[in-house]
């Protein structure tokens, strides 16, 4: 942990949230500072995936409640796109396919279009297919995937890599990696994680949504979060996740019950 | 659906402007004295006005065909006027001496004309309403012994060949609108290749409607002799009319021994306003014979424009070894209704045909898919592949897929795949997440869509076939 603390990234005060009539998010409490690493813990319907959606801006999910302000300014305010550009970052659990067009081209327009927003240098093709190459070496990709449809028929853990990927693109100040550790085989974790651990520095943080702990083996957390029924119910440090591994969520459960 | 998805494939109609230049017009209504006048207007010679009027009186006896997925009021055609011209001032010598108001009107469709044709190497045969009013290139065309010209030149010029062909692809008697544009065509486009000829260049025509309520029968001829080979470019644009006009045209293509014809439509009549009033009925009958061994006729379309479209271009492959290709990008917003695939008829031995069909719905539009494969007896080692894919954007549109297949010989091999996708929020959201906005994730997305189509296009209409589904969907296609 480090000493002293960094500067607030982003500070989500008593936020809830609907989707289709249905309140998932009950009023959710979290401060992330630069050089930090949170992971937000639970079971499976716990509104984890829900959190890190709303965040970014999904549509399908309404604000009900609460606040969010990231860098200073008011998260909720911004439009998806503007909130990536601000350096916000999700990794998505389930990423889309897009048939027809190539990953080089998607990632070289992602990379442009947020270069251009923050008033920086814009790369042509051939500039960025070297810069592109460099940081696969990062994640052990085959330069093969920038050929290839956007996640068209990449396995689970090959869509993984294309996120952290992208991650590794925008340079965001504040990543949410939704359940990145799903689908990967030990192997492909330990290189998805060397990817994050590379990319961590004092000025940016990351939170890690995950429903097991092995991934924190590799990127230790300083924070862990467990959530049950809309709430961040329990905060402690690395410990807590491994006590979680130990015992299960219902423990947590209960004491929020009792408290 | 998002709103801003919403505004995006909600861009108005940019071509929407009238014309105000006299025409000479014959009045409304279909008999035989109106096809006698239109035919004595164009001085024909006889064995044509018997052609024109045998296909009147067949088309008599047909009635309008039900089986399209298609909803729309009846027709009168009785209402509608089958004949009409911009005025004649004396034959036109130069571009120069061309109507001003026409130019004008070219100028705003951008129509690469005088030097624009020059610059980009095209040949434009300018179809205004009926008449042609002026060829350009002709001259290099004829030196290689290529006939590029206006139907009623054609007919004038080289009956000969027109007589020798006309509707041996297209039988006066094919079908009800085949039959209707035999009776009152005005003009349209002819093309004969010589043998071992390669044609220069690529030949375009530009149509366009002018006059409203007149009903636009184009005819369009190309013969492609032995060992010959051209691709001819058709794109259309329609100026903004409530009332429905009207647009039945007929293509023949003919392809001898080796011989490769290659035809690319953009289509963007005007579809009507986003309630569905107005619009094209684009009712055309398309189909190439390969008629010599080896040969190859491939059509390429995007269609994006008209109320209701019904076109099947199709290839019947007689010769041994020849090949039908059907490459199509049909796109539909608001009320706009397709109805459109192709037929590929294998005939002779060792026939191949391909079929990549990409069906684009949004607002609350219909797009289908109906295509037959048809292998027959004789046609042994013949294949087809087909993939159709449709994409839906928003949650009020339809797509279907009628595909026919009717094998008789067993040494063939018949390939056909279909998917269906959407643009949808998900979709949006993971560009969104990735700084990029929406209008620019559906121009990406429907661009790698429709790339295995576009690649076939001639590289010069490519572009303008992406302006035009960046029109329908969004300001920046790239």
């Amino acid at each position: 942990m480090s000493q002293s603390p960094g500067r607030e990234l982003l500070h989500v005060d008593g936020l809830t949230a609907t989707v289709a009539g249905k309140t998932i998010l009950k009023g959710i409490d979290l401060t992330v500072r630069a050089g930090e690493v949170h992971a937000i813990m639970g079971p499976n319907g716990s509104g984890k995936s829900t959190l890190s959606k709303v965040l970014a801006g999904h549509p399908a999910y309404e604000v009900t409640g609460g606040g969010a302000t990231f860098l200073g300014a008011n998260l909720l305010d911004l439009e998806p796109e503007e909130r990536a550009r601000a350096g916000f970052f999700l990794s998505f659990q389930y990423p889309v396919e897009v048939p027809g067009v190539a990953n080089g081209q998607f990632l070289r327009l992602v990379y442009n279009t947020v270069q251009g927003a923050r008033g920086r240098e814009e790369l042509d093709p051939l500039e960025f297919d070297d810069f592109v190459r460099d940081k696969m070496k990062l994640l052990e990709m085959d330069p093969a995937f920038l050929d290839r449809s956007v996640n068209e028929g990449f396995s689970g853990g090959e869509k993984k890599r294309n996120e952290i990927l992208q991650m590794a693109l925008l340079e965001p100040s504040l990543a949410f990696l939704d359940e990145t550790d799903s689908g990967l085989d030990i192997d492909a974790l330990r290189v998805v994680a060397g990817g994050i651990n590379a990319l961590r520095s004092a000025d940016n943080a990351v939170v890690l949504v995950t429903h097991y702990q092995r991934l924190l083996d590799y990127v230790v957390p300083d924070y862990v979060h467990v959530m049950e029924g809309g709430r961040l119910v329990k905060t402690g440090g690395r410990e807590l996740a491994l006590e979680l591994e130990r015992r299960g969520y219902d423990w947590v459960a209960q004491e929020a019950r009792a408290a | 659906m998002s709103t801003v998805l919403q505004n995006l494939i909600d861009q108005p109609y940019q071509h929407g402007f009238v014309t105000d230049i006299e025409s000479d017009t014959v009045p409304k209504g279909l008999s035989e004295e109106v096809i006698r006048q239109i035919s004595l207007k164009k001085d024909e010679p006889d064995w044509l006005l018997e052609f024109r009027l045998a296909a009147y009186r067949h088309w008599l006896t047909l009635s309008e065909p039900a089986w399209p997925n298609v909803k729309y009021p009846p027709i009168d055609y009785q209402d509608i006027i089958y004949y009409s011209a911009p005025k004649p001032k004396n034959k036109l010598a130069s571009m120069d001496e061309v109507d001003p108001e026409l130019r004008r009107t070219f100028e705003k469709l951008g129509v690469p004309l005088h030097e624009q044709a020059a610059l980009a190497g095209v040949a434009v045969d300018v179809i205004f309403d009926s008449v042609s009013v002026t060829t350009t290139y002709k001259q290099k065309l004829a030196d290689v012994g290529i006939v590029f010209c206006s139907f009623s030149e054609a007919v004038r010029e080289h009956p000969e060949l027109v007589r020798r062909y006309l509707g041996t692809v297209v039988p006066a008697a094919d079908n009800f609108y085949a039959a209707l544009n035999s009776a009152v065509f005005t003009d349209g486009s002819f093309v004969y290749i010589p043998r071992g000829v390669k044609c220069p260049m690529e030949l375009s025509t530009y149509f366009r409607i002018n006059t409203q309520e007149s009903g636009q029968f184009e005819r369009t001829l190309i013969v492609a002799e032995e060992g010959a080979e051209v691709s001819y470019l058709e794109g259309c644009t329609a100026p903004r009319f409530d009332t429905n006009q009207l647009h039945a045209a007929v293509v023949e293509l003919v392809a001898l021994d080796n011989a490769y014809i290659k035809y690319s439509t953009v289509q963007n009549w005007y579809a009507g306003d986003a309630n569905g009033v107005g619009g094209i009925y684009n009712f055309v009958t398309k189909r190439g014979l390969c008629q010599g061994v080896n040969s190859r006729i491939s059509w390429t379309q995007v269609e994006t424009g008209s109320a209701i479209t019904w076109k099947y271009p199709s290839c019947v492959l007689l010769g041994e070894n020849s090949v039908g290709e059907f490459y199509s990008v049909a796109l539909t917003n608001h009320r706009q209704q397709a109805d459109t695939g192709t037929k590929m008829i294998h005939v002779g031995r060792n026939t191949r045909s391909t079929i990549v069909s990409k069906g684009i719905s949004a607002g609350e539009s219909n797009n289908s898919y109906r295509g037959l494969v048809k292998i027959g007896p004789k046609a042994a080692g013949a294949r087809n592949y087909s993939q159709c894919d449709s994409m839906l954007i928003g949650d009020r549109c339809g797509a279907n897929t009628f595909p026919y297949i009717d094998v008789q010989n067993s040494t063939a091999r018949v390939e056909h795949e279909a998917t269906t996708s959407k643009i949808g929020e998900d979709q949006l959201f993971y560009f969104a997440s990735r700084g990029i906005g929406n209008e620019e994730a559906v121009s990406m997305i429907i661009n790698g869509f429709v790339k295995d189509v576009f690649t076939q296009l001639p590289m010069e209409f490519a572009v303008e076939a992406g302006r035009l589904l960046g029109l329908k969907l969004e300001g920046s296609v790239g």
